[in-house]
């Protein structure tokens, strides 16, 4: 009964990715994509809270938004999974349900 | 008509007027009654502010859309799940939003209200419990 989230806006924008992490279940996906993966990088402000709220869900990224951003792997927070667009699709096939958090 | 009937959540998570995101919300909820499938709506964030009571809009020249949350009950959608730390945290109460209720076509038509205030643990439980979630 797991939950694919996805994220698409950055934690220094609003406050999308600590609601996301605040409902999310555990067990749940939560996949960061577009500006969402400013999130996953290691060494700000935002690090912290999101590795905390994050600890019961599995964490991934969508390594070509990140590319796109030049943020290198090196900088991906401990935690965080790098996938594809074909990963993106399997694990949207594979989950009960997607909620996109806007 | 649908033979399955699945369970949808309409998730608002933005305050109304400085998007169009509420507006549109409302207009797919209003379409989607017309389907017959088990529909919710959940209010969370600044989603909460839609719900307020006495908006006007008049001098902006938006359409105030805010009665139409009254009227929902007329299409069977009868549950506004509301979450309490969003309403706190705003320093809104039960008492700052709208009165929003339905009949109960299965207690002789007996008013009674639409909106269900949860906590966050909850609202995260309300999720996961759905067939389909559209976010706004």
């Amino acid at each position: 009964m797991a939950t694919l989230h996805t994220v698409n806006k950055s934690p220094f924008q609003n406050q999308t990715l600590i609601s996301c992490l605040g409902h999310a279940k555990a067990g749940d996906s939560v996949l960061l994509i577009e500006d969402g993966v400013y999130g996953a990088m290691s060494g700000n402000a935002m690090s912290e809270v999101v590795a905390g709220m994050g600890a019961n869900v599995k964490l991934f990224v969508l390594g070509a938004d990140m590319k796109a951003r030049g943020i290198d792997a090196a900088r991906m927070a401990g935690g965080f999974t790098s996938v594809d667009y074909e990963g993106f699709v399997d694990m949207a096939a594979s989950c009960d349900r997607v909620q996109n958090w806007l | 008509m649908s033979e399955v009937i699945k369970k949808f959540l309409y998730v608002n998570r933005k305050a109304p007027y400085g998007t169009i995101y509420a507006q549109e919300a409302l207009e797919v909820v209003l379409i989607g009654a017309a389907f017959d499938q088990d529909v919710s709506l959940a209010f969370l964030d600044d989603g909460v502010f839609q719900l307020t009571r006495g908006q006007d809009t008049k001098e902006t020249g938006l359409k105030n859309f805010s009665p139409t949350f009254r009227a929902l009950g007329d299409y069977e959608v009868t549950r506004l799940y509301v979450e309490q730390e969003s309403l706190d945290e705003r320093g809104l109460t039960l008492d700052d939003l709208q009165d929003i209720q339905y009949e109960d076509e299965d207690d002789d038509y007996a008013e009674k209200p639409s909106i269900i205030v949860v906590s966050r643990a909850r609202m995260g439980e309300v999720m996961a419990d759905q067939d389909v979630i559209l976010s706004f």
